[in-house]
């Protein structure tokens, strides 16, 4: 089993081929750039860090990249508005280590940077990266409808039918028996 | 409006089985229903947002606006939460109850579930009871809600259940690959496994078509209208008689008592918010063992200052549900065939019988899953984020099998519903109130399960497994939820009796779960529908020349 800590051996996400063609958009976009209902573009980007570590890029695609912040950004002004406030401190906070550790926005810093400062959220502010962990999860594994898993990208990933096979026959109703 | 022979209030498994055989029978009678009238269209097929998964809301009801209820924890702190939160322990509000988008399974009760204080006896601090009425009493009723709500499954592998006169109606739904797996490591361990009961069509039936194995079937309504509920089976027949209405979205804000302390009807707020009474000569409360409980309470009148039924300080006790526990197994071979509703194999060899336990539960695979419940079956160990993560999701998913058991609880007076002294919902009505837990062998109990579930994976070839066994800090009470108005021959040891007649108040019935004395180690609802038609059938047959009319 991969470590987390594997992400110079990681492959970058670029095998879109292997994906359909309906995959290849996805690799393209990470966001509605400018129109987000909830965060801004700087919270945006900090976030968008914070989840590609949650779920990396390799021959499948990252969190961003399926429509993740899609899905969260719609439900923090939906069902998930109780949780606003965390995202804009939590958010902060993740700003403030990268600016102390390296100077910079986290956006801007290499993988393994990004990495340790979300190593550093989950030591420091446990609360906001669990709910970040779990919304990340939800989005990527969830129903498309919601903005995320974009074109069921991590169903056909577990190896699911998409779309899924209906209405296979069980008995032989045309023998008028029932086995 | 126009006064009616009955008004029940919650269209669920027994509310619906209630309404159709009083309606067929004659009597006018007007339903009534908190929640909405869904159908297959409703199916949606969200993964995040249904009543199994609820992570955006309750797709069934309630909604979490309006509806809050308190939970005490084990320090004794109360908590206000939220429908869709698990603390809430929801079953659905809607038309069809829980019986709309349930996992189907269609147990009956073994004879000893209702004899469980002349079985095992009465562990020290519990309140474990016989029920008044016998599996034999029930035996009839168990097969007409078989015929009538459509179960198919097969009995014959294993001699654990009570006599039956009558196979089930439908040939099981053909084996998934678990089943073929499980199968014969059961058969090694000297275990009895068949195919489980399920209301669910495995063939045409009632007019309507066969199971198409999909991946979303327990928490959904199904696409296919194969699931058979009391929504799409007695429901449509009471309407059909023409003596039948359904009023949806009606909350109902307590049972009204005349001055000689029988009732004369109820209060509820229509859809628009609007005050209504229906009056009736009887009044029949099927909320589920929370609500119905809680409606009781609310019902205060000068006669009844604790509420109706509440003279012995009795509604809203015994609370239980389910302990449920079980093991992961963890195969290096696929196990998984993408056919719903997945839950195929089980075994009852472990409901009864070992020494020094007080009951146990049937063992079942679980329902198929989809990817956002393998997040919660990773091995443990599994990196909780980053590559490693993401790989034992693709490591997993499909080969993973979950086994779980009902573990039937043993119940205690303390774990009850009473109405919160503050919160109220949106209607201006005190809210339920959650506190207490059921008798600590209860987790002993599923300790044991789990250990079984383990081996039975084990036996089947699983290279790792995890056991699932925990010790719940309070009532776990959600879907399965019962108890709370107990059927009893004892007017001071119990709130109806066994025709489910409120004691002193002789024109109320409860007709839900409320009145299960214990629960059985298997899932309720098909024990709810045979105690709806057990007590709606002494209540037709007494209906002529009673003293209910007015």
């Amino acid at each position: 089993m991969q470590s987390s800590k594997n992400f110079l051996t990681r492959r970058r996400f670029v095998a879109v081929g292997a994906l359909g063609g309906a995959a290849v958009a996805v690799a393209c976009t990470s966001g509605r750039q400018g129109d987000w209902d909830f965060f801004s573009e700087a919270q945006a980007r900090t976030l968008t860090a914070i989840c590609d570590q949650i779920i990396p890029a390799d021959d499948f695609p990252s969190a961003s990249q399926t429509g993740v912040l899609t899905y969260i950004d719609k439900q923090l002004v939906r069902h998930f508005r109780r949780h606003q406030d965390a995202y804009r401190d939590g958010l902060e906070n993740a700003e403030k280590i990268s600016r102390k550790r390296f100077g910079r926005e986290m956006a801007e810093l290499s993988s393994p940077q990004q990495f340790e400062i979300v190593s550093a959220l989950e030591q420091q502010y446990l609360d906001f990266f669990n709910l970040v962990r779990s919304h990340t999860l939800q989005g990527y594994y969830g129903s498309p409808r919601h903005g995320g898993n974009r074109n069921a990208v991590s169903w056909r990933m577990l190896g699911l039918d998409e779309p899924p096979l209906r209405g296979r026959a069980q008995y032989d109703l045309r023998k008028g028996t029932h086995s | 409006m126009k006064r009616v022979n009955a008004v029940i209030v919650g269209a669920g498994a027994g509310g619906g089985v209630f309404a159709k055989e009083l309606s067929t029978a004659g009597l006018s009678v007007v339903l009534l229903e908190r929640g909405k009238w869904y159908t297959a269209n409703d199916c949606r097929k969200d993964d995040l947002r249904n009543q199994r998964t609820t992570i955006l809301g309750n797709a069934f009801g309630p909604e979490d606006e309006g509806n809050p209820r308190v939970t005490v924890d084990a320090k004794g702190v109360p908590h206000v939460v939220l429908a869709s939160e698990s603390a809430y322990q929801n079953d659905a509000a809607c038309v069809g109850g829980g019986t709309l988008s349930w996992g189907a399974q269609a147990w009956r009760y073994m004879p000893q579930d209702f004899k469980m204080r002349s079985t095992y006896g009465v562990p020290a601090g519990s309140s474990l009871e016989d029920w008044p009425i016998s599996y034999d009493d029930l035996e009839p009723f168990y097969e007409k809600a078989e015929y009538e709500i459509g179960i198919s499954g097969d009995y014959s592998g294993t001699p654990f259940h009570g006599p039956r006169r009558r196979d089930l109606p439908m040939p099981p739904v053909m084996p998934n690959l678990e089943f073929s797996i499980l199968e014969p490591a059961a058969k090694r361990l000297g275990l009895h496994p068949f195919h489980l009961p399920m209301a669910r069509n495995s063939v045409p039936y009632n007019g309507r078509g066969p199971c198409m194995r999909c991946r979303w079937c327990v928490g959904f309504v199904c696409e296919t209208d194969a699931k058979n509920g009391s929504q799409n089976t007695v429901i449509p027949v009471a309407l059909n008689t023409g003596n039948c209405e359904l009023r949806t979205e009606c909350q109902v804000k307590e049972v009204l008592t005349d001055e000689r302390g029988r009732a004369r009807g109820v209060a509820y707020f229509d859809s628009n918010g609007h005050l209504q009474e229906q009056l009736a000569d009887i009044v029949v409360v099927s909320g589920g063992a929370t609500e119905s409980a809680r409606l009781l309470l609310n019902s205060k009148s000068r006669l009844f200052p604790n509420g109706l039924g509440n003279r012995y300080d009795l509604v809203g006790r015994n609370l239980q549900g389910h302990h449920y526990t079980g093991a992961t197994g963890y195969f290096d071979y696929n196990t998984y065939d993408d056919a719903g509703p997945g839950a195929s194999i089980a075994i009852s060899d472990y409901n009864h019988g070992t020494p020094g336990l007080c009951g146990g539960g049937m063992l079942a695979n679980e329902f198929i899953r989809l990817p956002i419940h393998t997040l919660n079956r990773l091995p443990p160990g599994t990196p909780r984020w980053g590559l490693g993560h993401k790989q034992a999701m693709r490591d997993w998913h499909r080969r993973t099998i979950a086994i779980m058991g009902p573990t039937q609880q043993i119940p205690t007076a303390d774990a009850r519903v009473t109405l919160d002294p503050s919160v109220r919902d949106k209607w201006g009505m005190p809210v339920v109130r959650i506190s207490g837990n059921v008798h600590p062998h209860t987790f002993e109990i599923g300790e044991v399960q789990a250990k079984r579930a383990e081996a039975w994976l084990r036996e089947a070839g699983a290279i790792h497994t995890s056991v699932g066994a925990h010790r719940p800090e309070t009532v776990s009470a959600g879907q399965h939820q019962a108890g709370t108005c107990r059927m009893g021959d004892d007017p001071k040891g119990s709130v109806v009796n066994r025709d489910c007649q409120i004691h002193d108040v002789d024109n109320v019935f409860v007709i839900d779960s409320s009145v299960h004395v214990t629960n059985g180690g298997f899932n309720p609802a098909l024990t709810i529908m045979a105690v709806a038609y057990y007590a709606s059938a002494a209540l037709v047959r007494n209906w002529k020349g009673t003293g209910f009319h007015s």
